[in-house]
């Protein structure tokens, strides 16, 4: 390595680095004595880190190799003392991906179709649209991919869950605390940014390969919009009708539940759609660490050179895009109705 | 008995308001707190008494800081400093809990823009109150019903708020507050988003359910019009600070500064003020049916007219001549026989409504109530005086006349005067050399 990224080049970025924190915060707060001190913060734990005895030093050493190092301590730290812990997380998730993979597979194909025609119907009160839904799923099945596709749908379903059981709670601390809202948005950021393979390497040490990790990885990215989305429905609901609540003695459980919530459910509705998109498209990525599916099928077609292959794979994605955003976006157009404020 | 008692209340917008507090304590106006603290001052130590029953108008422009009084009162704004007591319980005391239940039985809002539940039914809406203390649908929704009748809604009360017209959308708002039985309406302008022709309607309404139910409504307007016709007391908020508290004759006749003035100048005084405010005891009350001591009762007190009395009750006036006529005639009338039957007026009448019989007599116009007795006289002069309005001491015309009186403390006032003519001087001998020049 060159000596022209060790030494005192290397303080002077870890000083840029503070900096930059240290402008970040002062933005989002507009106050300056918290901003120098966070930079200050960065500053100090960089300098203690540095005596920490690890692989390197700073001072002499090179960075990159110590972040690398202190990582794939703490991660062996933690398969080792805590795999019982992350067993216990997965345990659960895989069990119900297990039975509604089996339930979805094994459940006779027409009914199957006529669920989701159902499921459309409900959602749109369209004829037409429910048949549009059934045919395209049919068609998958006319691709011989009927299941793989249930194999991803069932990862998909868990995922979704998963993030909207994470992410409605989350929106709405975000959208009544600024303070919450100022830690948890850069960390959205970095979620919707950060590769997924990033957090894929420790999560396969963690959970293992194969579905787990996968969903781990889908709601990782998918999460973010609906948290975004909850907490903007919210923040945006008729500040009038919010106060009228309160002016009738509603507690916050009572104003939450029953007036910025539901005023907020287009939006959350938008949300929803938003992440089953993104969770889609992840199941190229999550057939890489083992999840079956259709993604493993496109990844077959890359792997053996099989363009043919991909593209049906492709197809059969594309199919169940359809399938599940017209039946969400169905549904969050229903919610809208009523919702707006009559002036 | 006054229900609700505001005791300086004093608030502060910005970060640190305890400090600008202290400022504002140690004498900073409100353009220097802004300027030094970037705080804004919303209310200036307002303390307020309101009776049990009223319907007290609070009136200000915007950014007069009314908005931020009304929300004191169930405490949507916590104060910066003050009291508030309604009913002898200090609101600002109360714990969390507490004030949710303060909220649900003693006071209920209407809101300006409505604030209804757009997802919910004009039935759900009304009964909200109720739902949120916890009342079983069943009730609620027969009381909500009940109000929704009330309020001339009957028959939409499955609709959406969407679905109806602002005016019926301020109904639904006005059932959702009566519906919970709370003593204290706040209402927030709550008819100023309605056109002119809904809004005198809703006001007749109120009007009308207030003296039905007797409820004490604290209610919010810009519009003195409005203030003037549904207020028994009228408080005139200005940049935070009280200008005066009054009913809407004492509003209109002795407005209390210039503010007031100018606020009052435009209104229609002969629709709000009654023969009641201006009419005074009769000079000449004639009782007893003997003329010949009528008329030296009336040459005795140098009077042109006389009112005939009997039992207090009015029976028409006289005048010395036609007294005088009568007692020369010597045809045996007495006196109620000679009075003249004339117009009269009652004391809760508009002058709009008095003021062209007064024009037609020329003598002042007896005041009578409903039982026909004589309570007062009221001239066509006196009515005309209460009907110009007062004038304003303009700014040009006030900021001198300060400044003269103070430069007269410290000097003679002569003195005052010589040194502007010796200002001036100098201006003038320049004019005589230019014009010699030219």
């Amino acid at each position: 390595m060159s000596d022209l990224w060790l030494g005192w080049p290397t303080q002077l970025t870890i000083f840029a680095v503070a900096l930059a924190v240290g402008i970040m915060v002062d933005r989002s707060t507009s106050n300056r004595a918290s901003a120098v001190a966070s930079a200050l913060g960065v500053l100090v734990l960089t300098q203690a880190l540095a005596f920490v005895p690890l692989d390197t030093l700073f001072f002499d050493g090179d960075l990159g190799r110590t972040i690398r190092g202190a990582t794939n301590d703490f991660v062996r730290f933690l398969v080792v003392n805590y795999g019982d812990f992350f067993d216990a997380i997965s345990e659960p998730v895989l069990r119900t991906l297990v039975t509604l993979e089996r339930t979805l597979r094994d459940a006779p194909v027409p009914l199957v179709l006529f669920a989701v025609g159902a499921l459309a119907y409900l959602a749109s009160r369209r004829l037409a649209m429910a048949a549009g839904m059934v045919v395209a799923l049919y068609f998958i099945g006319t691709l011989g991919l009927w299941e793989q596709a249930m194999q991803t749908v069932s990862i998909m379903l868990v995922s979704v869950g998963i993030s909207i059981i994470l992410g409605i709670p989350v929106g709405v601390l975000n959208a009544r605390s600024n303070t919450a809202r100022k830690i948890i948005n850069p960390v959205l950021d970095l979620m919707q940014t950060i590769p997924s393979f990033v957090y894929l390497i420790p999560a396969l040490m963690l959970f293992g390969l194969g579905n787990v990790s996968a969903v781990l990885a889908t709601v990782i990215y998918a999460t973010p919009p609906l948290i975004r989305l909850t907490d903007l429905g919210i923040r945006y609901v008729d500040a009038e009708v919010v106060e009228a609540s309160r002016a009738f003695g509603a507690t916050r459980r009572q104003m939450l539940t029953g007036v910025q919530i539901p005023l907020a459910l287009p939006s959350i509705m938008q949300g929803i759609n938003q992440t089953v998109m993104m969770a889609l498209a992840m199941v190229v990525i999550g057939s890489m660490i083992g999840a079956r599916g259709v993604g493993q099928t496109v990844l077959i077609g890359l792997q053996r050179n099989d363009a043919g292959q991909g593209l049906i794979g492709g197809i059969a994605i594309v199919m169940l895009a359809i399938v599940f955003d017209r039946i969400s976006q169905a549904a969050g157009a229903r919610a809208q109705k009523h919702r707006q404020v009559a002036h | 008995m006054s229900l609700i008692e505001v005791k300086n209340v004093t608030k502060i917008f910005g970060p640190n308001p305890k400090a600008a507090l202290q400022r504002y304590r140690d004498g900073l106006s409100k353009e220097e707190l802004l300027a030094e603290t970037g705080h804004t001052l919303g209310l200036a130590d307002v303390s307020l008494s309101i009776g049990k029953g009223q319907i007290f108008v609070i009136m200000g422009l915007s950014g007069s800081g009314k908005s931020t009084l009304i929300r004191h009162f169930n405490r949507l704004i916590d104060p910066t400093d003050g009291q508030i007591l309604v009913d002898g319980d200090d609101v600002i005391k109360m714990s969390i809990r507490q004030l949710e239940r303060f909220r649900r039985t003693k006071m209920s809002m209407v809101f300006q823009r409505f604030g209804l539940m757009p997802h919910r039914t004009v039935l759900q809406n009304v009964a909200y109150g109720l739902k949120v203390r916890g009342v079983g649908r069943a009730e609620r929704e027969a009381k909500a019903m009940e109000w929704i009748e009330r309020v001339g809604l009957s028959g939409y009360d499955g609709q959406y708020p969407t679905q109806l017209s602002g005016g019926m959308q301020q109904r639904v708002g006005l059932a959702r507050a009566l519906a919970t039985d709370a003593e204290i309406l706040l209402m927030d302008e709550a008819f100023s988003a309605l056109d002119p022709l809904i809004r005198s309607q809703m006001q007749d309404q109120l009007i009308e359910l207030q003296s039905e139910l007797g409820k004490t409504i604290v209610f919010i307007t810009h519009d003195l019009d409005e203030a003037l016709r549904i207020g028994d007391q009228i408080a005139i908020l200005k940049d935070g600070r009280l200008s005066q508290v009054g009913t809407p004759p004492e509003i209109l006749l002795n407005p209390a500064d210039d503010y007031v003035t100018e606020f009052v100048r435009d209104v229609n005084r002969a629709r709000v003020l009654t023969v009641e405010t201006v009419m005074r005891p009769p000079k000449t009350r004639l009782t007893g049916a003997d003329i010949d001591k009528a008329l030296g009762e009336m040459r005795r007190t140098n009077a042109d007219w006389g009112y005939v009395v009997e039992d207090g009750r009015y029976l028409g006036v006289a005048t010395q001549e036609s007294l005088a006529a009568a007692v020369s005639a010597n045809d045996g009338r007495n006196l109620y026989e000679v009075a003249e039957d004339g117009p009269t007026v009652s004391a809760a009448d508009a002058l709009e409504a008095a003021l062209p019989a007064a024009l037609e007599t020329d003598y002042p116009l007896p005041v009578v109530d409903k039982e026909g007795l004589l309570m007062g006289v009221v001239s066509g002069r006196e009515m005309s005086s209460a009907l110009t309005p007062p004038k304003v001491a303009s700014a040009a015309a006030a900021e001198p006349g300060g400044s003269a009186g103070r430069a007269g403390g410290a000097a003679p006032a002569s003195t005052a005067g010589k040194t502007a003519a010796t200002a001036e001087s100098p201006a003038a001998a320049h004019r005589e050399t230019a014009k010699l020049d030219g």
